[in-house]
């Protein structure tokens, strides 16, 4: 199977937590390549893409951070008008369900990747093995 | 018969010979204060008693309770029933307002509450050849001081740590092979986290056989908790300032609530809103006069901690009276929508969420809602926000099934509640401010 790593951080919805995060990753010199951020009232939760994910992730650790990794898919779009339709079309012809997604623009006006969650990451790989898609590497992004 | 036994023949003497020794006791005891202490001559005379008046241990009903207030009369020195020059130390209690209670002990009293924790020591199986690191606050606090004293006088070795400076903490461990601990469940718990992140296996590293934990409440799940994080066997103990300390109530191997010695302290539960005395089993205020002390005799003290006797005979051999752990404070209790909600329960409910840590805090902002605030467990966070919702749901649930009123739970990130080295804050009521 063909998977990326994301970064998930729990953050408490406060001043200063989203710099706090971004801090580590500045610091350690790590790029960050796509990211969302998804809130309830009190509490949210921070996805990241980065090129250096198992680097990143000990270092949250380190640092105190709840962090986790997930696996998520990443397929190649067109970076132009109805890039990201047409392949979340495929996606959801297949019945699968994106838990969240982000986007990552790997050169502007080209190719870009919609990297997105499910709950059964190896059945949705399965399911759109047929559908013509480019699936991003984990080496791709380091 | 479990544990070994300082002074067997007390220990385990019959119930009508406790009986005979406490009522003689108490008739001391009150004349004692009557004659020697103006306040309590003064109380009694309120109340149309004297100590002639006592002739049975159900008697002592009539008599005035002692509250905190009454430690404040003519403070420091109003309840002295010796004169200044055969006081030898004084401990103090931190009040949550004001002044703190003083409490005198003579040379007398000294050795006679660390002949208590001696007894108690040995109780739970520890002797000579035992090394005890005494990590509770050594100073105004009775809690290291007294145990100090009983511990050496049990022929333990003792290291007497302090609280806090975790890493030393644990050095000491290593370097002694410290077998007893004592200290707090919420300090013990948080040197449990300490030593998983510093990757020490309590088990293989140390040489630890027992935890005696107390000056604050805890659950039986938290027991079980430290139990198996520290590998040792944690015997509850309880004391108060006003009692001398530790050493009032201290459980033995069978465990399931502690002994308290009466031969030292008589033992009352009374309804904490009309003071009248319930039947062995229910569950009330402890009520505590000491029998034997010079300096400050209390007596009819209200503890203000709710527990309740176990009326069958302990399988230890010991007749001395068993409690029921602390239930609750008569005054951490909070009443929110008019039902009466103790922290502990509270407690316990989230022992049985791994996914989220030991500290938790809970705040009172109104009157028909409480908040509780816990941090995740980060080991056990999976990145889906889904997840926790979820999680919050059935948090919120789980304490209204147990309390019956329904919290506002707030995740945290882990460390963001202040860590408790004494006495955890656990409520935080906004609505006296």
């Amino acid at each position: 199977m063909d998977y990326v790593e994301i970064l998930s951080l729990f953050a408490e919805n406060k001043p200063g937590r989203l710099e706090k995060i971004l801090q580590v990753l500045a610091e350690e010199g790590i790029n960050i390549l796509g990211f969302s951020i998804a809130s309830v009232k009190d509490f949210g939760v921070v996805k990241l893409l980065v090129d250096k994910p198992d680097l990143a992730y000990e270092r949250f650790r380190e640092r105190g951070f709840t962090v986790a990794k997930i696996k998520a898919l990443g397929v190649e779009l067109e970076d132009r008008p109805g890039g990201l339709y047409e392949v979340v079309k495929k996606i959801s012809s297949k019945n699968i369900n994106l838990e969240s997604g982000l986007v990552y623009v790997a050169e502007t006006r080209k190719r870009a990747y919609f990297v997105f969650e499910v709950e059964e990451v190896e059945k949705a790989w399965q399911a759109l093995q047929m559908e013509g898609l480019k699936f991003l590497k984990k080496e791709e992004i380091s | 018969m479990e544990g070994n036994f300082f002074n067997p023949k007390i220990e385990t003497a019959s119930k009508d010979a406790l009986t005979n020794l406490k009522l003689r006791a108490l008739k001391k005891i009150l004349n004692y204060v009557y004659a020697r202490v103006p306040h309590y001559r003064k109380k009694f005379e309120e109340a149309k008693v004297t100590p002639k008046k006592l002739k049975s241990l159900d008697d002592l009903r009539h008599f005035p309770f002692t509250t905190k207030e009454d430690l404040y009369v003519d403070y420091p020195y109003g309840l002295l029933a010796v004169p200044k020059e055969r006081v030898v130390r004084v401990h103090t209690s931190s009040g949550t307002t004001g002044k703190p209670k003083a409490i005198f002990f003579s040379a007398k009293d000294i050795w006679a509450q660390a002949e208590l924790i001696a007894r108690s020591l040995l109780m739970s199986g520890a002797g000579p050849g035992d090394i005890l690191q005494n990590s509770m606050t050594y100073g105004l606090f009775t809690g290291a001081l007294v145990m100090h004293y009983g511990a050496e006088l049990a022929g333990l070795m003792v290291i007497p740590a302090g609280p806090g400076n975790t890493e030393r903490q644990i050095e000491l461990m290593r370097t002694f092979g410290t077998t007893c601990l004592h200290m707090t469940p919420s300090y013990a718990l948080y040197v449990a986290t300490v030593l998983q992140e510093k990757g020490i296996d309590p088990q293989k590293d140390l040489s630890l056989k027992r935890a005696y934990l107390g000056a604050e409440p805890y659950t039986e799940e938290t027991r079980q908790k430290i139990e198996r994080l520290l590998g040792v066997s944690v015997f509850n103990c309880y004391g108060l300032s006003e009692m001398g300390g530790p050493g009032v109530g201290f459980e033995c191997p069978v465990k399931k609530g502690f002994h308290v010695w009466e031969d030292a302290f008589l033992v009352e539960i009374v309804n904490p809103e009309t003071g009248e005395p319930l039947p062995p089993g229910e569950i009330g205020e402890l009520v505590l006069t000491t029998l034997r002390r010079e300096a400050m005799p209390l007596i009819r003290y209200r503890t203000r901690d709710l527990t309740r006797i176990i009326p069958e005979p302990c399988p230890c051999g010991r007749t001395h009276v068993k409690l029921d752990r602390i239930l609750g404070r008569a005054d951490d209790m909070f009443i929110v929508r008019g039902v009466n909600i103790f922290p502990q329960r509270i407690e316990a409910v989230l022992m049985r969420f791994p996914e989220v840590a030991q500290n938790y805090q809970i705040v009172l902002e109104g009157y028909d809602e409480f908040i509780v605030k816990v941090e995740l467990n980060r080991d056990l966070f999976d990145g889906r926000i889904e997840k926790l919702l979820v999680l919050r749901e059935r948090l919120e649930e789980a304490i209204r099934a147990e309390v019956l009123v329904r919290p506002k739970v707030e995740l945290l990130e882990p460390g963001s509640l202040p860590v408790s080295e004494g006495k955890a804050k656990r409520v935080i009521d906004k609505r006296s401010l």
